[in-house]
């Protein structure tokens, strides 16, 4: 199975793979440039044989010091037909670039998208909204970086709006 | 006897058939014995308060058996848990729609201090926020503190007024809005 996707991927997709880049995993996995990933998931969503109809999981990873390109957006493909077989996709990114949004492919893709954004601080272009997702609107910095601070730089200014509503009446007169 | 000597004397018996007292502290004195709670329950002490509100430990003993859940029925929060800075403004809300007068428990090291999780993300303390009157240690603390923190509030309900109350509550809130002005970061 995993030979037959490797032959389709570099046969058809050539220009989208990036060899060479060794990672520790159980899992087969292809590293891809960010503008490839909306058609490879496409082609191995419509394909057959393969038909990875699902996708797993999206997550990110920060490499901070480990990695010449500091974050990678990892894919996590599942294929029911063919005995739920799982591919990952990786995709390397450097800070301030957007990858391509997955919502026209895999409407699940929303919400992890948005995650990644809160928290990693990768901008997901094309999505229909991007906005924070779990952190509060008013919330500054990506908290899952590994250079943010374990207690953030402070967070008061995150409830210095809900303070006014009793201040300004007086109680004791009524 | 006069009127007036009788109510010079409140609180004291004459014979075992009556007993003289201000009209307020009868109005306080049944207040403290019907304190109607509003569970807040984000974490485990929120398991506590089930505890604590069922046969084995009993809160209907003090008279605050009936949980409500919705704040407009009910005068007694008890933030139970782990407050987020998401969660702060719900929580305000729901204090602002609180039946007057009011009262806070904080129950817990989260909701005290904000425990364990010193955070980009939590709360350090509901003081904060809300005016607090009885605050319970413990990770989470054992039904009988609860209890205990209950008959604390009954003591402060029966012996402050209601004046002597609002008055408590606005120094309070003045302190919090003081405490919290926005930062000016250059």
């Amino acid at each position: 199975m995993n030979d037959k996707i490797q032959t389709y991927l570099q046969s058809n997709f050539p220009h989208f793979l990036i060899e060479n880049r060794q990672i520790n995993t159980n899992l087969p996995y292809y590293t891809l440039k960010p503008e490839g990933i909306v058609p490879v998931c496409q082609a191995l969503k419509d394909h057959p044989e393969f038909a990875f109809t699902f996708l797993n999981d999206l997550t990110s990873i920060d490499w901070l010091g480990k990695h010449a390109i500091r974050f990678e957006v990892v894919y996590l493909l599942k294929s029911p037909k063919n005995k739920h077989f799982r591919i990952q996709l990786r995709v390397p990114i450097e800070e301030g670039e957007a990858v391509p949004s997955l919502v026209s492919v895999y409407a699940g893709a929303n919400w992890p998208e948005r995650e990644i954004f809160d928290l990693m601080g990768i901008p997901f272009s094309g999505h229909p909204r991007m906005e924070r997702l779990i952190m509060p609107d008013n919330f500054v910095g990506h908290p899952l970086r590994k250079d943010y601070p374990l207690e953030g730089p402070g967070q008061d200014y995150l409830i210095q709006d809900l303070l006014t509503l009793h201040v300004n009446e007086d109680i004791s007169s009524n | 006897m006069g009127l007036t000597d009788v109510l010079s004397k409140p609180g004291e018996m004459f014979g075992d058939m009556f007993q003289v007292a201000k009209l307020e502290n009868v109005v306080q004195w049944g207040q403290s014995f019907s304190l109607w709670p509003y569970p807040f329950a984000t974490a485990c002490c929120g398991i506590e308060y089930m505890s604590t509100s069922c046969s084995d430990y009993d809160i209907a003993r003090f008279g605050a058996e009936r949980p409500s859940f919705s704040p407009r029925q009910a005068d007694m929060i008890l933030v139970l848990g782990t407050i987020t800075y998401k969660m702060a403004p719900v929580l305000r809300q729901i204090y602002d729609q609180l039946a007057e007068p009011k009262f806070v428990i904080s129950v817990g090291a989260c909701a005290s201090s904000g425990g364990m999780f010193h955070t980009y993300g939590v709360l350090q303390g509901v003081d904060r926020i809300l005016p607090v009157d009885v605050y319970v240690p413990g990770c989470p603390p054992r039904p009988e503190a609860l209890l205990d923190a209950l008959m604390k509030l009954q003591i402060k309900v029966q012996s402050q007024g209601l004046e002597a109350r609002r008055q408590e509550i606005m120094k309070k809130i003045q302190e919090i809005n003081e405490r919290n002005k926005p930062l000016i970061v250059a």
